[in-house]
């Protein structure tokens, strides 16, 4: 690909994956770098959702309707599969989200906090108390 | 009747357990819920040994899912390779439960063990689906089952140790980045080509030629599937997942979670990617094969400093996964073969390992080897397991892991690289050390006064002993693994363009 190529017609006309690409930095910086367990799940939302745009983006077909059998044979529809891809890979995000959450408040009842840095302090002194009481019992 | 549900043994394969798993949390009783996941692994085991069986000779089994004809319909193609995986899965799925039962009765509260045999369950049933699906999006599906289904397994280790918590969240986040990735990557592929069945993306793909979208298609899977599998460095998740989950989850985990994706990764390369171009081939030979061997060396030295027994042996599989990398990424049908061969081998060797820690930690409550001196007396049935399972994990002759070892370095030097085969030796001599550390405290060291361990259940026992057992006589008698292995690398390999060009240097 050239410069030639980024043209405003481009800029404009893939603007869904423009804004995928942006959701999905996001996401994945947040889950990277956040320290609260709650913030890092949101992140990981964002990072899914932007996939969920990548597929229902690539289904668009331009003047398409929704994919329902009106009779008409010349009717113009967008590609149903990546919806309906979309709509397991939507669940799947619930149930990790899900999933997520109830670990949270697992941790939140026996660490009483859900920083990763304070969780990490008190991990650390259990390994060291490990270490110092082995062998002794 | 039997001979009437023949046909359907590809879906029975993934709907047995998926069935039982909500069926152990509706009977409430728990000794009802263990029979009934009982019952459903050993028939899960039974229909994938059939089906082993019949592709053996190198046929291929293709289920029509609701009839729908592939490429519309999903399908479930069963091959040597992922008929293979599925042995293997529900044969570690089957030995693990009876274990597994007077395990968790003294770990958890009895209104828990119900959840326990549910997450098994669908973890299994999403193992199996993974293995034997024909369809890509499917693959992400039922990883997802069992992801999820695992994550729920660590976080039972809660119980016994709080970090449990922590390392199934680690888990949960980098396991959907992974499957996130395998997606996006997934979604390039259909871009392209506008299909999601396997067989009809390898012929597609062949016809798209090598695009930029095939190439990011192609790195997103990879970085996808590696964080699923822990490849170095990806790894992250690995320790604390597996040393903090319940023994039986452990063992489970480790015996098949690592496998199953690392068969997804060779289905994806060698199937549908079939390193039409060169820089497939590149990827494999210049990062995943350096980061193999990475692994090897990282993870086995850092193995050598571990404490606890369970962590030890965490990281020894980040080394192994090492193995199985390298085998693959010599990208010669021996090396595949190698791959293949050690991918069982080191399931069968870990399982008894992660089996005989378990009973180290049923009876004494702890894996850390301060609190293990002498055990090799009071448990001597265990020791003697778990020694057995190390040399094994060395590569000593008569046990699997010599076989392994054995197709690994045949493998290296005919790719002509004496160095490579130098340094599997060497790693090994690193595995030595690591195994002699715990031989030495469990048998060598007096053993600290008023500690009242007894040997384990016999429940405990005889499954250890099984996997013992099957890693001591795959070591001997190698046919069966090794015929199986090359026809499952065979049927993987002849479909790539590598061939080809190999015969062209």
């Amino acid at each position: 690909m050239t410069w030639d190529h980024m043209t405003a017609e481009f800029l404009v006309g893939h603007y869904n994956y423009w804004m995928t690409i942006i959701l999905m930095m996001i996401g994945l910086y947040v889950v990277v770098s956040r320290g609260n367990l709650v913030k890092k799940i949101v992140g990981l939302n964002l990072f899914q959702t932007s996939v969920f745009m990548l597929y229902i983006s690539m289904a668009k077909i331009f003047g398409g309707t929704a994919p329902i059998l009106t009779g008409n044979e010349d009717e113009v529809y967008s590609n149903p599969l990546p919806h309906v891809l979309i709509l397991t890979a939507i669940v799947v995000g619930v149930a990790t989200t899900a999933l997520g959450l109830a670990l949270i408040i697992r941790i939140r009842e026996s660490f009483d906090t859900i920083e990763e840095d304070e969780i990490f302090d008190i991990e650390q002194k259990m390994a060291e108390h490990a270490t110092s009481t082995s062998g002794e019992r | 009747m039997l001979s009437s549900l023949t046909p359907h043994l590809p879906a029975l394969q993934v709907v047995i357990p998926l069935i039982a798993a909500p069926l152990c949390t509706l009977f409430v009783n728990r000794h009802l819920a263990w029979a009934i996941a009982f019952t459903a692994s050993v028939a899960a085991f039974l229909v994938s040994a059939l089906l082993l069986v019949s592709v053996l000779d190198g046929a291929v089994i293709s289920y029509q899912l609701g009839g729908w004809a592939p490429p519309w319909g999903i399908e479930y193609r069963i091959d040597a390779a992922n008929a293979f995986v599925l042995f293997i899965v529900s044969l570690i799925g089957a030995l693990v439960l009876p274990y597994a039962r007077q395990s968790i009765e003294r770990e958890f509260d009895a209104s828990t063990h119900t959840y326990f045999y549910t997450c098994y369950l669908l973890s299994l049933t999403g193992f199996l689906g993974v293995a034997a699906t024909g369809d890509a999006f499917n693959v992400f599906v039922f990883l997802e089952i069992s992801s999820l289904s695992s994550y729920a397994l660590v976080a039972f280790g809660a119980k016994r140790d709080r970090r449990a918590l922590t390392a199934a969240y680690n888990y949960l986040i980098m396991g959907t980045i992974g499957a996130t990735f395998f997606v996006i990557g997934l979604g390039f592929l259909y871009m392209v080509t506008g299909t999601l069945n396997m067989a009809d993306l390898a012929v597609r793909l062949d016809d798209v030629g090598d695009t930029r979208v095939t190439r990011v298609a192609f790195v997103f899977i990879l970085v996808g599937v590696g964080l699923k599998l822990a490849m170095f460095p990806l790894h992250l998740w690995l320790p604390n997942a597996y040393s903090y989950a319940p023994p039986p989850a452990a063992a489970f985990l480790a015996a098949t979670a690592t496998k199953v994706a690392l068969y997804v990764l060779l289905r994806f390369m060698f199937t549908i990617f079939q390193f039409d171009h060169p820089i497939q081939g590149l990827t494999f030979e210049y990062v995943v094969m350096p980061l193999a061997i990475a692994a090897m060396f990282a993870a086995s030295i850092a193995a050598v400093f571990q404490e606890d027994i369970k962590r030890l042996l965490a990281y020894s599989s980040i080394a192994q996964v090492g193995y199985m990398l390298l085998g693959v990424a010599l990208l010669t049908e021996t090396g595949l073969t190698a791959g293949i061969i050690h991918l069982f081998n080191h399931a069968v060797t870990k399982g008894a390992l992660f089996l005989a820690v378990g009973c180290f930690v049923y009876q004494v409550g702890s894996s850390r080897l301060g609190d293990l001196k002498g055990i090799g007396k009071t448990m001597p049935w265990t020791t003697a397991a778990f020694a057995a399972g190390g040399l094994s994990l060395i590569g000593v002759p008569l046990t699997v892991g010599f076989i392994s070892k054995w197709y690994l370095i045949q493998a290296s030097l005919e790719a002509g690289s004496l160095l490579i085969a130098g340094l599997i030796v060497a790693s090994s001599l690193i595995a030595m050390v690591y195994v002699w550390r715990i031989i030495e405290v469990a048998y060598l060291e007096p053993a600290p006064e008023g500690r009242e361990a007894k040997e384990a259940p016999l429940s405990m026992i005889l499954p250890t002993y099984a996997l013992v057992a099957a890693s001591l006589y795959f070591g001997i008698n190698s046919e069966l693994t090794s015929s199986a292995a090359s026809v499952a690398a065979n049927a993987l390999f002849s479909a790539t363009n590598l061939a080809s060009e190999g015969a062209s240097h």
